[in-house]
């Protein structure tokens, strides 16, 4: 038996290299050993990344992107196929816990400095994986054709319309009609569950391939490769992923799985964060609810938006929030990678941009009073602050020596 | 002791509103276990609902099958003018007779308890009250100017806006109101009125125990799953912790 499961590797390696990128990017991936809590939520995303197209092509099956028929075919997935509401649950949970992982693993980045070199570019595919993200996010939230999703889609895009000129023409060219319509419905079904998948997909593969072309940062933000195994070339504080990460990356799976059974079993709605209330009453394009608010994975955004007077400036503002993060890893000026060794200054700022970032996810889940716009005002100050004046208190920061191998911390 | 909740109970909405805030919601405290109170809601459902309301995503034959209702019992009792037990609940009304009568098509209440909430939909029922002012003759607390007509009155009787002077800081006196009672109440006991109230506030319950259960029919499956589910990813976890030491052992 063994002999011919080794003779049919042999004959595969011999066409494709699959030995190879299994010791490449498994058991011969040599990573740091001292990976943290923050080192769960890569591999997590992409368990959430596999589970979201696996439950959405199940979903898919059974829905119909047709304004007439999208809100009674989702209640036919939760009613009347079999274990259709399991599988609708896992996956408009798993949206929320996808964003979540995501802003973790981000902030992991921001502790550690795992964008700055040579990390520039797994730091510039994941934000382009996170813009993906949000379009995805967006176009599948259309399709339940919900109040909320049918306002929802229609705020956004008439966002299109605050710009110059070609504004509204834009607008009307993105919807495919005046209104969200059917037309929408059906195109962006098709974005849904075609375009954007085979995007992210693709950005998810380059982005581990750049991250095991450098390596792996690590909680000391120090170079494992500098001290190799004179012998074996092998980085001393280093551990092959596989097994080392994959059995301790299985625990985190089972944590993560419990968690998301807590809530896909007895609160799916989640008290409205994952599942709108609004959003069980069928689209109505003549009747505007009172109040419109996004997903909670964009309201910081949402409220940088809100937060200036004018329309078009504030869409100006809110892509500014993301773009700026694109440029993190030239705006950096520190001599050390991980918080550990950084100073004061540093450390305050991170800490006044996690408060703003909080503060405007709270902002923009609530309608606004004159003294919460005053806020949000000051808190995207803070967020536009913490990334563009960075090149300066980082440069200021007083730093600590940074040790020539990794800690045990 | 039953005077006193009841006073409270029924006061709570007139407080609320002579506070300036919106009404407060009184608890539903409905039971999606309770089957005879299921079967009840159900029996109210289609009798005083379905007149105007659809549930067209709800199937007759999966309400016998989760609330152990055969099939001839709810051809007899439920199934007015549905032929087959596979059909959902819906109704033959023309929309726009319906939208020339009550001014709005009434809303399919299949979801209803998931977008409004049990609690919202309790106290709605339990708050119509009389108003010459409206073209049906009914006003409600929570749902101002509403366009349905109180359908259930048969079982709850009419209620007045009971209200009462108040001067604000101005010197202005306004009227406020304070509390629903049911017309009539003069001329019953205590007992009698509190009897009455209780057992309207009952149907309500039973109604709104269907219609949460109608809003999600799997609840309760999923309950029962789930805590199977997480046991099992408790155990898995130690087995999956236990793995992870035992190679780690030599990392140092």
């Amino acid at each position: 038996m063994k002999n011919i499961l080794t003779a049919s590797l042999e004959w595969v390696d011999a066409r494709f290299p699959l030995s190879k990128m299994w010791n490449e990017h498994l058991a011969q991936y040599y990573a740091p050993k001292n990976f943290n809590f923050w080192y769960y939520f890569g591999s997590l995303a992409l368990v959430l990344l596999i589970m979201q197209i696996f439950t959405g092509i199940f979903l898919a099956g059974n829905y119909k992107p047709d304004a007439a028929l999208a809100f009674g075919s989702v209640e036919y997935i939760m009613r009347d196929v079999n274990y259709g509401w399991l599988i609708r649950y896992m996956h408009s949970t798993g949206a929320s816990f996808f964003f979540l992982f995501i802003y973790l693993h981000m902030f992991r980045a921001l502790l550690y400095g795992s964008y700055k070199k040579p990390r520039e570019l797994i730091w510039l595919i994941g934000m382009l994986i996170y813009v993906c993200l949000m379009a995805e996010s967006f176009l599948g939230y259309l399709l339940p054709w919900g109040q909320m999703s049918y306002w929802g889609a229609q705020v956004i895009i008439s966002l299109f319309g605050a710009i110059p000129v070609i504004g509204e023409e834009l607008a009307v060219w993105v919807r495919g009609d005046y209104v969200i319509g059917d037309t929408t419905l059906n195109r962006f079904f098709a974005y849904h569950v075609v375009l954007v998948p085979i995007i992210l997909l693709a950005l998810a593969v380059v982005h581990i391939i750049a991250l095991h072309e450098v390596g792996s940062n690590n909680p000391d933000g120090i170079d494992i490769k500098k001290h190799k195994d004179p012998k074996t070339g092998i980085p001393l504080d280093g551990i092959p992923f596989h097994p080392y990460y994959t059995v301790k990356d299985i625990v985190g799976i089972v944590v993560f799985l419990i968690f998301f059974s807590i809530i896909i079993f007895y609160m799916p709605e989640f008290h409205g964060y994952f599942l709108e209330y609004n959003n069980f009453v069928p689209a109505d394009p003549m009747k505007t609810p009172a109040h419109i608010e996004p997903s909670w994975y964009f309201t910081p955004f949402y409220a940088i938006l809100r937060a200036v007077p004018d329309k078009f400036l504030g869409v100006i503002a809110m892509g500014a929030a993301i773009v700026v993060l694109f440029f993190l890893p030239w705006l950096d000026r520190s001599p050390v990678r991980s918080i550990r060794y950084k100073g004061w200054i540093f450390k305050t700022a991170l800490a006044l941009f996690v408060i703003s970032f909080f503060g405007l996810a709270y902002l923009g889940m609530n309608a606004p009073t004159p003294l919460r716009t005053d806020f949000a005002r000051l808190f995207s100050a803070i967020y536009f602050g913490f990334f563009l004046l960075m090149p300066w208190y980082s440069k200021l920061d007083k730093t600590k020596p940074v040790p020539e191998r990794v800690t045990d911390r | 002791m039953r005077q006193l909740i009841l006073a409270l109970t029924v006061l709570l909405p007139g407080i609320a509103l002579a506070s300036g805030g919106g009404v407060h919601l009184q608890e539903a405290n409905n039971d999606l276990n309770d089957k005879a109170s299921l079967q009840a809601g159900a029996k109210l459902f289609v009798n005083y609902c379905m007149g105007c309301h659809s549930a067209n995503y709800v199937r007759f034959q999966r309400i016998g099958k989760d609330l152990g209702i055969s099939n001839s019992e709810l051809q007899e009792n439920l199934m007015f003018n549905a032929d087959k037990v596979g059909e959902t609940m819906n109704i033959a009304l023309d929309k726009s007779d319906v939208k020339r009568w009550f001014g709005v098509v009434p809303a399919d209440l299949s979801v209803i308890a998931r977008a409004r909430g049990t609690d919202w939909l309790y106290t709605y029922l339990l708050s119509f009250y009389l108003d010459d002012s409206r073209p049906l003759g009914v006003n409600n607390l929570v749902f101002k100017d509403v366009g349905m007509p109180h359908v259930l009155w048969d079982r709850q009787g009419w209620q007045k806006p009971v209200y009462e002077v108040t001067t604000d800081a101005h010197g202005k006196t306004h009227q406020v109101l304070k509390t629903l009672e049911l017309v009539g109440k003069d001329k019953m006991s205590g007992n009698e009125y509190l009897a009455k109230v209780e057992s309207y506030r009952k149907d309500v319950r039973d109604l709104v125990n269907f219609l949460d259960y109608i809003g999600e029919p799997n609840k309760l499956v999923g309950r029962s799953l789930g805590w199977k589910v997480i046991l099992f990813l408790v155990i898995f976890l130690g087995f999956a912790y236990a793995l992870k030491k035992d190679y780690w052992k030599d990392v140092h």
